[in-house]
């Protein structure tokens, strides 16, 4: 702890970057996260699919709400394995004993959440796109998947560390997490459905400043309430 | 025990005088007709309803700086109540916006916003059952505490923009000029004091019966299952 504070700025993010590195480096040799929830939400792409037929006014109609229903189901089940290894391992105490402060711990195990999410909504999107015949070269709607499931990650790693302690966990993270989250839902959700019309960013701008104030807000909140998730 | 007392004998008189000047005192609404006067147990519901999750916050933020357990007691107590309030709420607007909208339900800012305060403070209870007893579920429900408080006026805005179509912005922060006669305002005055001293006593009792019960938990573990 005195060695942070002599050097605040470069070990508070050298302890990020290990803690993230850890998770980064466990799932490159165990594929527990990221290989099984793609192959889910290729499954929830393709039931989606089957159930709405493709026709244009179909798909301009209900294209944004599936997109962001599937992207959140598979934003869960990566959010449930975030904290599951550090519980079955006895993980937990191994991190809660190294000399990282509690607040670079949670930024670096939400970050590897953030990593995760994004890299299976990097592969979906263009499954998507194929799918329903929507354009995937849009800078609007990445920056909108970027800074929403960034969101997703702030408050989604917090509740992660708490359900994992708890009784019926798979089931509690949602419940959770879902009200939560719903504005920026919401949010992504109409800036998706602005920019899959073709609209420009001034008609859309709004929605993205309120999930960009909501990933600032919780960034900050979840970090400093950490200590009280995790304190033993 | 005589605060709480006489918090019941107030809350008791004020809410037969609220009731009486609801369906006697109260002139009938001229457009709604007779539906209207559920206003006056409806919105007094939702305004004390969020109060209770206001102490909720408060006390979290209380019991995460001093750790005082009677803090949590309270905000344990009060998401229980608001809960409640919540509910009888949402049930009280719906059985309103039939014969005042012709539907049960719309996705107005205020209806989405109170639906999902209610999921919030679900979770909040669901989370303290669930998680392991004790001073964990006090501190992992502080926690949520404060991010589902934090989290409300964000889904009054996202909800705002998302379906800006509701009639009547009589209250809450984006209230236009109020449109409602003395008399009317006077029985909603009433209304607000009767649910406001019922929370209260609500919020002792229940603080309280929280405490005997964390005791006799504590009790029960030192002394084993008897």
């Amino acid at each position: 702890m005195d060695e942070r504070r002599a050097h605040p700025g470069a070990s508070w993010w050298s302890a990020v970057l290990a803690v993230l590195w850890k998770d980064l480096l466990l799932e490159s040799r165990t594929r527990e996260i990221v290989t099984p929830i793609v192959v889910f939400s290729l499954l929830v792409i393709v039931i989606f699919s089957f159930v709405l037929d493709p026709n244009p006014r179909m798909v301009e109609a209900v294209a944004p709400g599936a997109l962001w229903v599937a992207f959140t189901f598979a934003g869960m089940l990566g959010l449930n394995r975030t904290f599951a290894l550090e519980k079955e391992r006895g993980g937990m105490e191994g991190l809660l004993l190294s000399p990282v402060g509690r607040d670079a711990l949670y930024a670096g195990k939400m970050l590897g959440a953030f990593l995760f999410m994004l890299l299976v909504e990097a592969i979906m999107l263009p499954a998507f796109s194929v799918v329903f015949n929507l354009p995937l070269l849009e800078p609007g709607l990445w920056l909108t998947i970027g800074l929403a499931t960034f969101g997703f990650a702030t408050v989604g790693a917090a509740f992660s560390a708490m359900a994992v302690n708890t009784r019926a966990r798979e089931i509690l993270l949602p419940v959770l997490f879902f009200p939560v989250a719903a504005p920026v839902i919401i949010a992504a959700a109409e800036a998706t459905r602005a920019i899959y019309a073709g609209d420009a960013f001034a008609d859309y701008g709004n929605w993205i400043g309120l999930i960009a104030a909501f990933d600032v807000i919780f960034a900050v909140v979840a970090a400093a309430t950490f200590e009280f998730i995790v304190s033993e | 025990m005589t605060v709480r007392m006489s918090l019941l004998g107030l809350s008791g008189g004020l809410m037969l005088a609220a009731l009486g000047m609801t369906f006697l005192y109260a002139p009938t609404d001229a457009v709604l007709g007779i539906s209207q006067r559920i206003f006056y147990v409806h919105v007094p519901l939702a305004l004390v309803g969020f109060l209770a999750f206001a102490v909720v916050a408060v006390c979290s933020i209380g019991y995460l700086w001093k750790g005082s357990e009677r803090m949590d007691n309270v905000a344990y107590a009060a998401a229980e109540i608001g809960v409640l309030f919540t509910s009888l709420m949402l049930i009280t607007g719906m059985l309103w916006a039939k014969p005042a909208w012709g539907v049960w339900w719309s996705l107005s800012p205020q209806l989405t916003t109170s639906l999902i305060l209610w999921f919030l403070y679900v979770a909040y209870l669901m989370l303290r059952a669930y998680a392991p007893p004790g001073e964990t579920a006090a501190r992992y429900a502080a926690v949520l505490g404060i991010i589902g408080f934090i989290d409300v006026p964000i889904v009054y805005m996202a909800a705002r923009w998302w379906r800006d179509l509701h009639p009547n912005k009589v209250l809450g922060p984006l209230a236009e000029e109020s449109a409602l006669e003395p008399s009317m305002q006077i029985t909603f005055l009433v209304s607000i004091l009767a649910f406001t001293a019922l929370f209260a006593w609500l919020l002792a009792e229940r603080t309280e019966l929280r405490r005997q019960e964390t005791q006799l938990e504590r009790m029960r573990y030192t002394y084993g299952q008897a």
